[in-house]
């Protein structure tokens, strides 16, 4: 399969999943520009961590108008799979391919640190060769990926299981303590209704080989490629 | 310079919904307790933004502005907006 891998003026994490997707999966993979009008036949679109349009105006706001954005929507509208990770996963929210915003950090610090998390939901291509309840150690380093959303939104992502990932605790415990950054309900990521696009703040691409200090984030990028030799299915 | 040429222009206020934490909100709400002013029970922060534009859109001001705010902006999850033309 190929992925394709998104360059927005200021994407900073771009390399890091080209590498994680050729080198560590050995699977196909091209830099798409944002100014193009093709995805280039990939499989799975992935929206890179970074400060598109230096965070301007709201985190992801303005990369939303980018010329590929019409052709993301298009192709996620369509089933095809994508991944929005950290300003990726703003862009999405802002986009409207997932639900709810992000707000500032309750203790508006940029924080880069590992945290763990806590797989919620399994059966998506993404999360497909974890099992309920499994504790991944990935970092995340974001201002702004306190997640916010409506009640009734959240009433919504738990009737449809579309919270894929909880902050949790070494144990997998969700507390207070683990919630790094404010976010409601200690979500961490979510899909959308098809379970087809994923949005996550934690960066699996900082953590697919062990001289990184975790090779957990590889499950998901394996979960992908697992999707599609399975004939897409879950 | 002809009259239609003149800029008209518009100043939108963009404020966090009620409701939605705003974290840097009460961060300055704290610092002025702690800097002696009494009685400061709520600090919301929001953002202004100036806009000149010309009025040939086909759009009446208002309409223009107003699409601008949803359209850009806002994010109406988590924020609200008003404006004034300045005529």
């Amino acid at each position: 399969m190929k992925f394709g891998v998104i360059i927005f003026p200021g994407s900073n994490c771009d390399y890091d999943a080209y590498m994680v997707a050729k080198n560590v999966i050995k699977q196909d993979v091209e830099f798409l520009w944002h100014q193009d009008t093709s995805l280039s036949n990939c499989d799975c679109v992935i929206l890179p961590g970074g400060f598109s349009y230096g965070d301007y105006l709201r985190t992801g706001a303005i990369a939303k108008f980018s010329s590929i954005m019409k052709k993301v929507m298009d192709f996620a509208q369509d089933g095809g799979l994508v991944v929005g990770i950290c300003n990726g996963l703003q862009i999405l929210l802002e986009a409207g391919l997932l639900p709810g915003a992000m707000l500032r950090n309750t203790s508006l610090r940029f924080i880069c640190k590992f945290v763990h998390i806590e797989v919620e939901n399994e059966n998506t291509p993404f999360t497909n060769l974890c099992h309920k309840g499994q504790v991944l150690k990935i970092p995340i380093a974001h201002t702004d990926g306190n997640y916010f959303i409506s009640e009734e939104g959240l009433n919504r992502l738990k009737q449809n299981q579309q919270i894929v990932f909880r902050y949790c605790d070494q144990f997998g415990g969700i507390t207070q303590e683990a919630n790094p950054n404010g976010s409601l309900y200690n979500i961490a990521g979510i899909c959308n209704e098809k379970r087809n696009v994923l949005g996550m703040m934690p960066h699996p691409e900082r953590a697919s080989e062990s001289i990184l200090g975790s090779e957990d984030g590889k499950h998901i990028f394996q979960s992908i490629v697992n999707f599609f030799e399975k004939g897409k299915q879950i | 310079m002809g009259k239609e040429n003149r800029l008209a222009r518009a100043v939108v206020y963009v404020k966090l919904k009620d409701g939605v934490l705003d974290p840097q909100g009460s961060t300055i709400q704290r610092a002025l307790e702690n800097m002696g002013y009494q009685g400061i029970k709520d600090v919301r922060s929001g953002k202004v933004f100036e806009i000149a534009f010309q009025q040939n859109h086909g759009k009446k001001p208002e309409e223009l502005i107003d699409e601008i705010c949803r359209k850009l902006l806002t994010n109406p999850v988590i924020e609200k907006y008003n404006f004034e033309i300045l005529k």
